[in-house]
């Protein structure tokens, strides 16, 4: 393993995979993807895979967890064991733990928990792949698997992280630039409401360019925000042509 | 998911109460939006320990052990030494701590007190390596609440600057077969190159308040903690609690750090 810095922002500016400064990576966005879920969703940014799905609400158990007046939101964070380049034991690591906490409270601002009291509302998230910003892609997943699910949402929650590298604040790093960079900065907000529901930091930055940063992640969601609904969108696309194409089949074989 | 924590709840008349106050910009305790509890720092209140301090933040009290002794370095770092901070919600500090495993507070606590020192190299891990590749000294931050009245991270963060602040890092000698053992007869004290302060900023009701108590953090929507070095930079950000901000709140909390960080870096300082 060595342990050189690379170099990061080229001569003509392009980052290490040839993206401009303000470029997300390419991204796919797929809904309602597992059969035995009530909702789910994968998001592939990058070289980062991400699966997430939901149960619920549904009856909680042990049975005192649950609260008289509103749903307990539950959230596991995990990294499957061959999705970094060194095994990670499936054990849930003080990293996991804490993204599962920031993840689920990014979520919470979304959703109108006081439907449902004395409930729980399960979202499992699986980092299939891991190549940085997997927490915001687990972010920008479980919000499309909570919609999937039928749970009413105020808006989706999208996610999408800023950053410097080698001095030029970017948009999305992907993992060597997370390592080497000098600061990361995660956020998620609901777009139609401009409310930020998880905003991190790690690296040094002076504060204006943490300003910066904030408005650059922000953008960025806003662009993740419009393909989420689209991928909802066609979720649903999907089931007309489906009952179009059955109901073509019985046309012909009852004529 | 068995490292979430049970919430504590509040009675909606003090909440209602709070929130009532926070918009004519008064608080229960008498304090304006942006002003801190009062706060003590004490260093060295732990004999056995290489560094200690106990902060109190009105009633909340924490105290910070410092312990180094020698390890063998990360694959991906052979030349630094190695920082480990833990926290302990014992107990005795609230009805709501229970014993067992850290649970995700703790967790989260102890993460954003690391974060704050790591990023802004407050401890010069590169000075802290012996022999490259096969022993360093590793600094054990123990993070020990005794009293929880609120805003835990601002309080452990200042308590693990100033425990650090007071450390002795025994000096070493290398025997006949090449081991290295501490030689505690000697010592150097560890010399911070950075002093990063975490300031925690909570959006009750829409208003920005500064240093939440327990009763106002059940009654907040959430509270964005911002961690400055002594250059004004920005080295650590967690938002925490379930609700959310504006994006004009968040710039605006960043500025009240900055302010606010200075004031409390004073009072480790020196």
């Amino acid at each position: 393993m060595s342990h050189e810095k690379p170099k990061l922002i080229g001569d003509d500016g392009r980052r290490v995979d040839g993206r401009g400064p303000a470029d997300l990576r390419p991204i796919h966005i797929e809904v309602d993807v597992l059969a035995n879920a009530d909702g789910s969703a994968y998001v592939e940014q990058g070289g980062t895979k991400v699966l997430a799905a939901v149960y619920g609400p549904k009856e909680i158990h042990p049975r005192h967890l649950g609260l008289p007046n509103r749903a307990v939101l539950r959230c596991r964070y995990h990294m499957a064991p061959f999705s970094v380049e060194v095994r990670k034991s499936p054990a849930p690591s003080r990293r996991e733990i804490e993204l599962s906490k920031v993840i689920r409270e990014a979520l919470e601002p979304a959703l109108f928990l006081e439907y449902y009291p004395r409930t729980a509302i399960d979202v499992f998230i699986e980092v299939l792949q891991a190549d940085g910003g997997t927490r915001c892609a687990s972010i920008t997943a479980a919000s499309l698997a909570l919609a999937d699910a039928g749970i009413p949402m105020r808006d989706l929650v999208a996610a999408c992280a800023a950053g410097k590298v080698e001095g030029v604040l970017v948009l999305d790093l992907c993992d060597l630039e997370d390592k080497y960079g000098e600061a990361d900065v995660p956020l998620a907000m609901m777009p139609g409401l401009g409310r930020i529901t998880l905003l991190q930091m790690d690296g040094l930055l002076t504060p204006e360019e943490l300003k910066e940063c904030i408005k650059l992640a922000m953008d960025g969601c806003r662009k993740i925000y419009s393909m989420q609904k689209e991928a909802l969108r066609e979720r649903f696309l999907r089931i007309r042509r489906e009952v179009e194409a059955a109901e073509a089949a019985e046309g012909g074989a009852g004529g | 998911m068995r490292w979430m924590a049970r919430e504590p709840v509040i009675s909606r008349i003090k909440k209602k109460r709070i929130l009532q106050l926070i918009s004519q910009g008064k608080r229960a305790d008498g304090r304006g939006l942006l002003d801190y509890r009062e706060i003590t720092v004490e260093k060295g209140v732990i004999r056995t320990a290489e560094g200690s301090a106990m902060v109190c933040l009105g009633q909340t009290e924490v105290v910070v052990g410092i312990k180094v002794g020698l390890n063998t370095p990360y694959p991906d770092t052979p030349n630094e030494g190695i920082l480990t901070v833990n926290a302990e919600l014992v107990p005795l500090a609230s009805p709501t701590f229970e014993p067992g495993p850290p649970d995700e507070r703790a967790i989260e606590l102890a993460r954003v007190v690391d974060r704050g020192i790591r990023s802004s190299r407050a401890i010069p891990l590169d000075r802290l390596c012996i022999v490259p590749g096969k022993r360093v000294y590793i600094v054990f931050v123990d993070i020990y609440i005794l009293n929880h009245d609120g805003n835990l991270v601002d309080a452990s963060a200042l308590a693990a600057l100033a425990a650090l602040s007071n450390t002795k890092i025994f000096g070493y000698q290398i025997d006949e077969e090449g081991r290295v053992l501490l030689d505690k007869s000697i010592w150097r004290p560890m010399e911070l190159q950075n002093w990063p302060v975490a300031v925690s900023v909570a959006n009750i009701g829409g208003e920005l308040v500064v240093d939440p108590c327990l009763d106002e953090e059940l009654a907040m929507e959430a509270k964005l903690t911002i961690t400055v070095d002594k250059d004004g930079r920005v080295c650590a950000m967690q938002k925490s609690g379930p609700g959310s901000f504006s994006a004009e709140q968040v710039v605006e909390a960043i500025d009240i750090a900055r302010d606010k960080a200075a004031e409390l870096r004073s009072m480790v300082m020196g």
